[in-house]
């Protein structure tokens, strides 16, 4: 389904030229959840926002379903791949009320019936009418992430970008979350790529992934080689031993 | 029933999950107007600017003379005068009828700026914010040759060269005040411009126009109006210095700034013809200037919700 070959990307300001991805190539097959996990700056948002095509300076060969992709985006990709970003008190405009944030891409898309769609989207995430009129800051932090996540699926793209999608949630609510994009994945069919620094939220949600450091893929692994910890490389190691918390023999292990 | 009727009104009006878009804005409206409420000097302001449009709309119902009949047997009255409650000018004329008749004339001046220069700052404000690059360098370059002369100075000129007349003056005063405008909005969207929602919008196909649009402008709008309103003060004085330096309103015409220029030859003597105008050139920009600041404590994305 998303097909990256020899990703590059690089900023550059006046000064300094930042090659944030390196060479990074991955294949995400239809229907699977795909991982891309890392400590921060290690370029697995780049990456995901290249495909998005948010960041403008990339080289190499990207194609979802089959559309190559280049610097400008078709409609037909817009309405095929759409995205859940991190922050939801930043991704919803703070003077639109969830109807007309979810108007606004089926009026760019010329979709009828906009009224029972955004009904049903709203439904689908798990909200009620009452939250349709309201605005982003009448709502708390796991809702506007619902309506981020209705938005993105209103146009029933087949590709879903999720950048950190609950790590600005409380614990208590990223469940929820992750419980409603597992559940959407299932009733959808949808393909994801899943952005996070939380390999227990990685290891929930996906089949496979890729470790990535210094802006380069490390390792890619299957979630079963996650859970059995049959993991090649260091890094990987270390993350994982990371993530179980701190430790006196970990700590150890880290510093030897 | 007359005891319950407000009441539900406000609890429509507040109610925390409006049913239809109209109740939402509604809504949002009358949150604004509770906070701006709170502020007396704010409501103060408002009451000045809704007294001058009603002066505006009915004075020449409440004038007693005409602003141009002239009578020179009764030339140069002092305030309190029978018929005359603010005296009358050097031509026997009833200043308080000129005063009067001159509100509908800064209003106009007022309205006419603000209705070319708001769309038109926001306008190139945004569209050099959102692109940044090449347009961003012209079209602030642009901006930096306004905002290099004297607002007053260049009014001047563009009027001596146009013209003296009110339309004139609008055209001097409104290419003279639009890059203050074009500066707020350009800030406005650099803060914005990276956010997700934009991103979000880039994604769902959105163009660029649109963005700008429905995504950029609703943002930038609040900071422009209040802008608009501080502003009122310094229009209605560029428009009654332009009057009062013979470029602006021409005689007869009862331009406030205009009647000031002409009292100065009394000042000494009878300075109430240059007083009364004057009094109300001050009112009304303080009016404009309290109601700015009140709408900048509602409006401010910053501030509060």
């Amino acid at each position: 389904m998303i097909v990256i070959e020899d990703l590059h990307v690089t900023f550059r300001t006046e000064r300094h030229v930042v090659q944030a991805v390196k060479g990074v190539s991955l294949h995400v097959r239809e229907g699977e959840v795909y991982g891309l996990v890392g400590e921060s700056g290690s370029g697995k948002s780049t990456v995901l926002r290249a495909l998005a095509g948010l960041d403008g300076a990339w080289d190499g060969r990207m194609t979802v379903a089959g559309e190559r992709l280049g610097k400008r985006r078709s409609g037909h990709f817009h309405r095929r791949v759409q995205m859940v970003f991190q922050d939801p008190y930043g991704s919803l405009h703070p003077r639109h009320t969830v109807d007309r944030t979810l108007s606004e891409p089926l009026k760019i898309h010329h979709f009828d019936d906009h009224d029972g769609r955004i009904r049903r989207v709203l439904r689908e995430v798990g909200l009620d009418d009452s939250f349709r009129f309201r605005y982003p800051h009448q709502l708390s932090g796991g809702q506007r992430q619902r309506v981020a996540i209705a938005r993105a699926i209103i146009l029933e793209p087949r590709v879903l970008l999720l950048d950190e999608p609950t790590s600005a949630l409380d614990v208590s609510v990223q469940a929820e979350i992750l419980n409603l994009l597992g559940r959407l994945k299932r009733d959808l069919g949808l393909t994801m790529i899943l952005v996070s620094h939380n390999l227990a939220v990685v290891a929930h949600m996906c089949d496979c992934m890729s470790v990535m450091r210094h802006g380069e893929v490390v390792e890619q692994l299957t979630v079963d080689q996650l859970r059995d910890g049959t993991v090649q490389e260091p890094y990987t190691r270390q993350l994982l031993l990371a993530a179980k918390g701190y430790d006196r023999a970990v700590v150890e292990e880290l510093l030897v | 029933m007359t005891a319950t009727t407000p009441r539900s009104l406000r609890s429509w009006l507040l109610d925390d999950a409006p049913a239809s878009r109209r109740q939402a804005w509604f809504g949002r409206t009358y949150r604004g107007w509770l906070h701006f409420r709170r502020n007396p000097l704010a409501v103060t302001g408002l009451a000045i600017v809704l007294v001058l449009l009603l002066v505006a709309a009915v004075g020449p119902l409440l004038a007693p003379h005409s602003p141009y009949d002239q009578n020179l047997d009764m030339r140069l009255m002092p305030p309190g005068t029978e018929g005359y409650l603010l005296g009358s000018d050097e031509l026997g004329r009833d200043i308080l009828s000129r005063v009067l008749y001159g509100a509908r004339i800064t209003l106009y001046i007022v309205i006419l700026v603000a209705i070319i220069v708001a769309p038109l700052g926001l306008l190139i404000g945004t569209v050099a914010g959102y692109f940044g690059g090449w347009i961003d360098t012209l079209l602030m370059r642009v901006t930096d040759i306004f905002l290099a002369f004297p607002r007053l100075i260049l009014a001047l000129a563009l009027v001596a060269a146009l013209g003296p007349g009110i339309e004139n003056a609008v055209i001097a005063i409104a290419i003279t005040t639009w890059p203050p405008y074009a500066r707020i909005a350009r800030a406005e969207t650099l803060t914005i411009r990276r956010s997700d929602f934009i991103a979000a919008a880039r994604l769902q196909g959105a163009s660029s126009a649109r963005i700008i649009v429905r995504q950029v402008m609703p943002l930038c709008t609040s900071s422009v109006i209040v802008r608009v309103t501080l502003d009122m003060a310094g229009i209605i004085l560029t428009a009654a210095g332009l009057g009062f330096l013979g470029l602006g309103a021409q005689p007869p015409s009862p331009e406030w700034g205009a009647m000031v220029a002409s009292g100065r030859k009394f000042l000494l003597d009878q300075w109430w013809v240059a007083a009364m105008p004057g009094i109300a050139i001050f009112v009304v920009s303080l009016g404009f200037n309290l109601l700015g600041d009140g709408l900048r404590d509602v409006l401010d994305p910053k501030s509060g919700s």
